[in-house]
């Protein structure tokens, strides 16, 4: 009896301690929000997409000395007429990357002709590091394979949720994903951040990311459920959350820490994955506590949803 | 879950040595077999080239087209069955027309299903080579799916026939030349990183003739107008063949002693040379075409007949000209035009640059790492990160092992996989924790922490593995290589979170049972 008093003392304390579904409203108006705004930015403004879904050419370029600057790599390349030609800073002081689409593809003396044009106006004092050239075919191929894989693998946690859990489960863990993607996606198309194939690489690694933490969670609301029948799952949600926060908390700084430092000191071509990786994490974490649990709670999730499932 | 028998305590050292050891492999020289493997580098970060070809099979199938209609001739006269008007529609379509009577033995013929020579029955794909259209007496046949597919299959396997001689007679080190779906090849390159006489090599189809120049200004049945390289001028080509390329045995650069020109020097095969011999024979006088591609590279006049077997191509080349003229006629033609759709080249410096930005990155994400977890659960940060430590020996060690080819994205996969590992140690630690509140007996909690956070472990671990199969499959080049360091990952971490961690945690448990505030 004693100890009965005790766990609901606990449990007491447990939900007071940090009222999360106090704000489930208030962040499921935000999440909302975020997502139209991102499907917005993603349908009017689009993404930046690099030469692997785009097709066409990137060099980067690094210059040996200091007198070659974007404008006058600009301006040589103009000569050539190669169409619209980016040229930024890529890292370091001295390296450029240049970026066009490319016209005919099958010259195989394409690139050393652009290198003898640079170098006859503007000296010899640089080299090409990288060269990429994707043709329009391969790139759209690239493309498709890159939404199909995203949707593949949103459509694979479903059901792997299903499996393990419930429906009302997998549907608030689909929700969750679904905005992850989206959001992220859209923060590329906010600030026009290049979308190429370890883009892809990073989504998928945060969907995974994102449904661990989900799964983590659940599985506590799970146990709860079977432990509690008198507690309502807007408050059972709380305490499950609660009960992971630590671990939710640790794991996500940890998977920080070494995102972090991949971004800062892992190179400039893994730059774009890492931060995706970083925005995915945030998001990721937020969604897990508030977009697939409010769903439960909006499912109306309870005691005999588990049962059901035991009885099967 | 917290006992561990002898022998099990002996397969998890000597499992986790074994693999140490293969890891530390890749920074010993070692002449035993299993211990001398390395990982694989990618060429991101080894630098070099990568080259998607399409094979371009249109011609082919034209050719093929039109080389079947002596076949259809021969075949239906043997059967007092008269083809006439004989044509080749798009490209596409070989079209002939018959007497109305015999229209319905015609297609008989095209359907039998039975040692079908005109058209060949494949039981395995339950289709013909050809599929055919009837308009009154006029048949349209065009290859069908599966005569296009057989096509397909035979002209990649002799174009990567001759890719790999033309690659290998250039020398580079260690290509890699691979097939992908029926119309493509992959040329991977390591260490070239301008692969622009490659591309030029490739780019050429090398389809060599030597064929007799005729007088006249109109295109006839049997001739045709060819450009002359270098020239504005065009030549009256006959279509008839003296000799292809086939006939050479070998070709070579070299000098003309008399005009003091770069030329090739060719040796011809018995047969060519006799058709060689008797074609200059009777044709002193006239103009010889050398056509490479469709386009005429000399044509010299007859002066003797040769009946050597060898001789000279000349075209007014430099020596590097010569040397790759050379090389192609060596290695043969390839079937059809080769197309190049996607390249990617890395030099072997920002390859360097990249393996030690990787380096880096990794060292300092791990210490931080390390760092924290040893602030926060001190003791059992320790073993968390001796298990973290082991973790990565193991995933390096089985990269090494399948001499996986770690690319840079792979190297960002191991650095995640040190952030994430943690994860299931987090987890078993804060429900021991938990478990702990509402329990004195230290063992008992320890068991039923690990127990009961086994199923939330699996399943984050399992999402996790998801993602990184689908990603397998459905990424290309580098990214592929961060599918498998962060799928291998996962195995890794679970072995060194279930078996190590908790194996020193069991002898640390044991030893202080009787201690308070353990963790």
């Amino acid at each position: 009896m004693l100890l009965k008093t005790n766990i609901k003392k606990d449990l007491y304390n447990m939900i007071k301690k940090l009222p999360f579904n106090k704000f489930y409203k208030l962040f499921n108006s935000i999440s909302f929000l975020l997502i139209l705004l991102s499907i917005f930015l993603l349908i009017f403004k689009g993404l930046n997409f690099g030469v692997d879904f785009k097709g066409g050419t990137l060099i980067e370029l690094r210059a040996t000395d200091k007198s070659m600057t974007v404008t006058n790599i600009r301006d040589s390349l103009n000569q050539i007429n190669l169409g619209d030609v980016s040229v930024k800073k890529f890292g370091k002081d001295n390296d450029y990357l240049i970026k066009f689409e490319k016209k005919d593809f099958n010259n195989p003396n394409f690139i050393n002709e652009i290198k003898t044009k640079l170098s006859s106006s503007l000296g010899d004092a640089f080299e090409f590091r990288r060269v990429e050239n994707v043709g329009p075919k391969v790139s759209s191929e690239l493309l498709r394979s890159g939404i199909i894989a995203i949707c593949l693998s949103l459509a694979t946690m479903l059901i792997y949720i299903w499996i393990r859990f419930e429906w009302q489960f997998s549907l608030g863990a689909i929700a969750a994903l679904f905005h992850d993607v989206i959001v992220t996606l859209g923060v590329f198309s906010l600030f026009s951040l290049e979308i190429n194939l370890s883009i892809v690489a990073a989504v998928l690694t945060i969907v995974g990311y994102s449904m661990n933490d989900t799964v983590v969670i659940f599985d506590r609301v799970r146990e709860n459920l079977k432990k509690y029948s008198d507690i309502k799952i807007f408050d059972l949600t709380n305490i499950s959350i609660n009960e992971t926060l630590s671990r939710t908390i640790i794991t996500s700084l940890t998977t920080l820490l070494a995102l972090f430092s991949i971004f800062s000191f892992g190179g400039e071509i893994l730059k774009g994955f890492s931060l995706a990786m970083i925005l995915g994490v945030f998001f990721g974490t937020y969604s897990s506590i508030y977009i697939a649990n409010p769903i439960l709670v909006f499912l109306r999730v309870s005691q005999k949803t588990i049962l059901k499932e035991d009885k099967d | 879950m917290l006992y561990f028998s002898k022998i099990r305590i002996f397969l998890i050292t000597f499992f986790t040595l074994v693999f140490v050891y293969i890891f530390l492999s890749n920074f010993i020289k070692s002449d035993d077999y299993i211990f001398s493997k390395k990982i694989n580098l990618g060429l991101d970060l080894q630098g070099g080239s990568y080259l998607l070809l399409e094979i371009d099979n249109s011609p082919v199938i034209t050719q093929k087209l039109q080389n079947s209609i002596p076949t259809f001739k021969k075949y239906f006269k043997e059967k007092n069955i008269n083809l006439r008007n004989f044509k080749i529609i798009e490209d596409e379509f070989l079209a002939f027309e018959v007497d109305d009577d015999k229209i319905s033995q015609v297609s008989e013929i095209l359907q039998d299903k039975e040692d079908n020579i005109i058209n060949q029955y494949y039981p395995r794909y339950k289709s013909h080579k050809f599929d055919f259209l009837l308009e009154r007496n006029l048949f349209k046949l065009n290859f069908s799916k599966y005569g296009l597919v057989e096509i397909k299959n035979s002209s990649q396997d002799q174009a990567l026939e001759t890719i790999r001689r033309r690659v290998d007679e250039i020398g580079t080190n260690e290509p890699s030349i691979l097939k992908r779906g029926n119309d493509r090849i992959v040329v991977e390159l390591p260490g070239l990183d301008d692969p622009s006489r490659i591309k030029n090599l490739l780019g050429k189809t090398a389809n060599l003739t030597f064929r007799f120049i005729i007088q006249g200004s109109e295109e006839t049945f049997g001739s045709e107008m060819l450009e002359i390289e270098d020239d504005s001028e065009e030549a009256l080509v006959s279509k008839r063949i003296i000799l292809s390329g086939d006939n050479l045995i070998d070709a070579n650069p070299s000098m003309d002693s008399q005009t003091n020109e770069t030329v090739v020097s060719f040796t011809l095969d018995r047969v060519g040379a006799k058709r060689f011999g008797k074609a200059t024979s009777t044709g002193i006088g006239k103009r010889l075409a050398i056509v490479l591609d469709g386009k005429v590279i000399s044509a010299p006049v007859i002066r003797d007949a040769i009946v050597s077997g060898s001789g000279q191509i000349s075209g007014g080349f430099t020596f590097q000209e010569a040397t790759d003229l050379a090389l192609l006629l060596r290695a043969g033609a390839l079937p059809a035009p080769l197309n190049i759709i996607e390249e990617r080249s890395v030099g072997p410096d920002l390859g360097q640059d990249s393996i030690n930005a990787g380096i880096i990155a990794l060292a300092i994400g791990f210490l931080l790492v390390i760092f924290f977890m040893i602030i926060k659960y001190k003791i059992f940060g320790l073993i968390a990160n001796v298990a973290l430590i082991l973790n990565l020996f193991l995933l390096v060690g089985i990269l090494t092992l399948f001499e996986a080819t770690l690319t840079l994205p792979g190297i960002a996969g191991i650095i995640l996989t040190v952030g994430m590992a943690v994860d299931a140690n987090v987890l078993i630690f804060e429900r021991i924790k938990e478990e702990l509140l509402g329990e004195k007996n230290l063992l008992i909690a320890f068991d039923s922490g690990y127990e009961k956070s086994k199923t939330a472990v699996l399943d984050a671990n399992i999402t996790t593995l998801l993602a990184a199969i689908i990603l397998f499959f459905m990424g290309s080049g580098p990214v592929k290589g961060f599918s498998v360091t962060l799928a291998v990952g996962i195995f890794t971490t679970l072995f060194s979170v279930y078996f190590i961690a908790r194996l020193l945690t069991s002898i640390y448990v044991t030893k202080n049972k009787h201690k308070e505030r353990l963790i």
